[in-house]
């Protein structure tokens, strides 16, 4: 009773935002309705910027793009029942690629939870295996420790979504607030968390007796904010690096030791290298099915040393030899003093002399045939940035299909945080959204989105969040008039039965317009880089619709059942290549 | 081949679905699940019986761990652990019956043999309760069937598990339980503080699960 006096009485709904703004919140994305009325009635007492979105599934993603942009947890929120569902495919897309996100509902008041009240959904149980935990608040005096703890546990240890769902009347009623002493009980490391000195001694000697060591850079280096361990460690051997998709930009790509992208899309010697490798060092990657290809015949040769801080993942695809569980900048620091330095180059001089004949393959070394390619649009947006010395400060934000490979392939990432894509869920859809999140985050930042015709129509409403907020997005939209990672499936395995896949389209360069978005149309090679600064340098929103190359594919490509080795080539006598100069 | 899984968790609403969803996900049945109470009054104790291959064992394990609720996980074996389980069986006997007063003595017998009580007589039915490991259970069920007897109601509690001898979660151990080894931890935050290997030791000696773990029958 005495804390009545000490601290302020205040609504739940005020509680919320003020543990909002405790945690160093400044901005969420949202959409109200009913059951969060409170809420958002309480919303311009704070220093809080609310975003208002056009459908709760951009206030996921946009939660998310803030994330993978700033490393700092992303917050949404959404009224109960279908506020709340819509938010599901963000929340899920976090989940997958352990985005720190909180995701604060508005529930139906706890008098009548279960009665099927009007708007009401049990959100808690429907998104039980797509958060990392979630929590239904009844009571005011249980929001601010719920919510801190909510933070907590979306940023430690392997980080994920966390939804907080708060019912009307915990929103309403009044409590006493204190931000310290709603403070969680500090984080514990998992119990299994724990790497001892034995294995690391194990893992040293597996690295000083092998040949062909290769590191596999994933987004836990990222997570981690292992970077210069890891550039430490590869120079300390001179051990080669392989990404996944999701590490693109933790290790430079212009570095002499960087190899570009294993997996099912990746270049043919990554694959090649991994499959001739004698050891194998995983850090912070899960050997996702896009990366191994057949587990039968994945990296026959190789042992293997797993460095992640969630035991779940170890063994789970692959089998390793030495598994060391724990954050990757901690575990690397403890293993470089002991890290003799190796100079022998022999072993990176074979993986560059694999390279041989691809870059004669590579389209990007095609002259200019009449032809508009994807390829070709995203590596001018690469070379375009890098001479304007803005690449450090670009973050490119793909949507899923074709163009995000190529954008992998072509785009030469070198800074952690400068490539966000839905890698685990593939969301298509997701790039508008999560670019917004990302501008939101990092204002000063060139930010552009790379999207399909396909998945630009699942959220073009957010074109109109751009236009509210005034966020200068650059958007690049590869029309190819296909589903086009479908069209190059069903080419490859379904006898070009083109079920489904062509995709109509409006004149996107009109859509932008009618949002008050400036726009141009580019078909030809040679107008790509002039739009593309105009674009960037005109400080406002600006869409360009590349009407692209229909039936082109992405290669290398492994083949659902295929091993690593067995890729299908990026072709040589395409007819379309015909300018290109062959062996 | 069957695992045996001692969790503590915490006692708090939506814990089992957290649970049970997590044996869904991972496609793995559950054979039995027992909750209850616990030395401490803010864990609840649950034992998990599951029908999965040996390597799953460390990804069962693993994946409970991250629960939010999970206090600490222990797998145990036959040969390391107490491993019971009740069950009360409602046969057709008495007067009524055909073999008339005799099936009720006869029974009283069978369960005397098995060290079950007698806990209700009713004139046309008898009431066993029967403690025991699920094999001696499945015995006595067996025993009355194959003597002609009706089962007209079987209810069992799945199986409780207990490590033999002086074990304590190491967890709890560390967090400082009165029922520890005497190493009294002042709070959760001096966890880190802790010697690694002391309280929690690297749980990867088995890199190749199907390799290991033969001590288990
Ligand atoms: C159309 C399409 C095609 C794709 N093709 C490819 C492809 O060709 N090649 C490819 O690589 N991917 C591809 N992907 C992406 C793929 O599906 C996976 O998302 C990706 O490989 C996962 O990368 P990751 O393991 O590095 O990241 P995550 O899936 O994010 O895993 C990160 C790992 O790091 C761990 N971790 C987190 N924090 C820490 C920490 N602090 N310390 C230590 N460990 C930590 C986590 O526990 C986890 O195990 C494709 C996706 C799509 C949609
Ligand atoms: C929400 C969702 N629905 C369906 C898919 C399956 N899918 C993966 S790629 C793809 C085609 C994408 O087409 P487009 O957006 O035009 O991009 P492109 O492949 O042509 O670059 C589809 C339908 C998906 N990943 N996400």
């Amino acid at each position: 009773m005495s804390n009545k006096n000490a601290n302020p009485q205040l609504t739940g709904s005020e509680i919320l935002w003020a543990t909002l703004v405790g945690e160093g919140v400044t901005t969420v994305f949202g959409y109200p309705g009913g059951a969060i009325l409170p809420i958002y009635d309480a919303l311009r007492k704070f220093p809080i910027h609310h975003v208002l979105v056009r459908h709760e599934q951009g206030a996921s993603h946009m939660a998310d793009g803030y994330a993978r942009a700033s490393g700092q947890v992303g917050v949404c929120m959404a009224t109960s029942g279908p506020g709340a569902t819509n938010l599901v495919t963000g929340i899920a897309t976090a989940m997958l690629d352990s985005i720190p996100m909180v995701a604060i509902t508005g529930q139906v008041s706890s008098k009548v939870l279960g009665s099927d009240a009007f708007q009401e959904v049990d959100i808690t149980g429907i998104t039980l295996p797509i958060t990392k935990h979630n929590f239904l608040v009844t009571r005011a005096e249980d929001i601010a420790p719920t919510v801190r703890l909510a933070f907590q546990i979306a940023s430690s240890g392997r980080p994920g979504p966390v939804l907080v769902d708060i019912t009307k009347d915990a929103q309403q009623a009044t409590a006493a607030f204190d931000f310290d002493a709603a403070a969680p009980p500090a984080y514990r490391p998992h119990p299994m968390l724990r790497t001892t000195a034995g294995s690391i001694d194990q893992a040293i000697e597996l690295i000083q007796q092998a040949q062909r060591p290769l590191i596999l850079a994933g987004h836990g280096i990222v997570e981690s904010g292992a970077r210069d361990q890891v550039i430490a460690f590869a120079e300390r051997r001179q051990i080669p690096v392989a990404s996944t998709l999701l590490g693109l930009g933790a290790f430079p790509t212009h570095h002499p030791l960087s190899l570009g992208m294993m997996g099912m899309h990746g270049e043919s010697w990554v694959n090649h290298a991994i499959q001739q490798a004698d050891l194998l060092l995983a850090f912070g990657m899960r050997f996702d099915d896009r990366v191994t290809g057949n587990l039968a015949h994945y990296a026959p040769n190789a042992k293997k040393i797993h460095i992640d801080i969630d035991p779940s993942e170890i063994n789970k695809n692959v089998k390793v030899d030495v598994a060391l569980i724990g954050d990757l900048r901690k575990t690397l620091d403890q293993m470089l003093p002991n890290l003799a330095p190796h100079s022998d180059t022999a072993w990176i001089d074979q993986v560059n002399a694999m390279k041989g004949t691809a870059a004669v393959r590579d389209i990007i070394n095609l002259p200019d045939n009449g032809h508009l390619y994807a390829a070709h649009v995203i590596n001018d947006i690469w070379r375009e940035a890098k001479a304007a010395g803005r690449l450090a400060q670009t973050i490119i934000v793909t949507d899923v299909g074709q163009h995000q490979m190529w954008e992998a392939q072509y785009f030469k990432h070198d800074t952690p945080r400068s490539l966000i894509t839905s890698g685990g869920l593939g969301t298509m859809g997701f790039a508008l959204p999560a670019a917004i999140g990302a501008k939101a985050a990092c204002p000063e930042k060139d930010v552009w989105v790379i999207a399909g015709d396909g998945g630009f129509q699942m959220t073009a409403a957010e074109l109109s969040t751009i236009v509210q907020e005034g966020y200068a997005i650059n958007i690049a939209v590869i029309n190819n008039g296909f589903l086009g990672m479908v069209r190059q499936w069903q080419e490859a395995f379904y006898d070009k039965n083109y079920s489904a896949s062509p995709i109509l389209s409006p004149n996107f360069v009109a859509l932008a317009a009618a949002h008050g978005i400036a726009g141009a149309n580019v078909s030809q090679r040679k107008d790509v880089t002039p739009t593309v600064t105009k674009s960037r340098t005109s400080g406002k929103p600006f869409l360009i619709n590349f009407q692209v190359e229909k039936e082109d594919g992405v290669y290398p490509m492994i083949a659902p059942g295929a091993a690593l080795h067995e890729m299908v080539r990026r072709p040589t006598h395409d007819p379309l290549l015909e300018t290109a100069e062959d062996e | 081949m069957l695992h045996t899984f001692v969790a503590l968790v915490s006692d708090k609403p939506g814990v089992l679905t957290r649970v049970a969803s997590l044996f869904r996900r991972l496609n793995i049945n559950i054979v039995s699940l027992t909750v209850g109470e616990s030395e401490r009054p803010d864990v609840s104790r649950m034992t998990i019986v599951c029908e999965a291959p040996e390597s799953a064992a460390h990804r069962i394990k693993a994946s409970l761990y991250k629960l939010e609720i999970t206090v600490d996980i222990d797998e145990v074996g036959r040969s390391e652990a107490v491993i019971r389980e009740l069950c009360l069986i409602k046969v057709a006997a008495g007067p009524a019956h055909p073999l008339g007063q005799s099936s009720r003595s006869q029974i009283f017998e069978l369960a005397n043999v098995f060290r079950a009580r007698v806990v209700d007589l009713a004139p046309e039915s008898i009431m066993l309760e029967m403690t025991g490991s699920s094999s001696k259970i499945e015995g006595l069920i067996q025993v009355i069937t194959e003597s002609g007897y009706t089962i007209l109601e079987v209810s069992r509690t799945g199986r409780m598990a207990m490590r033999r001898g002086h074990h304590t979660s190491r967890v709890l151990k560390a967090l400082g339980t009165t029922n520890g080894s005497g190493s009294q931890v002042n709070s959760p935050t001096d966890w880190n503080s802790q010697p690694a290997a002391d309280i929690l030791p690297n749980e990867f000696p088995e890199v190749h699960p199907e390799e290991d773990r033969e001590d288990e029958t």
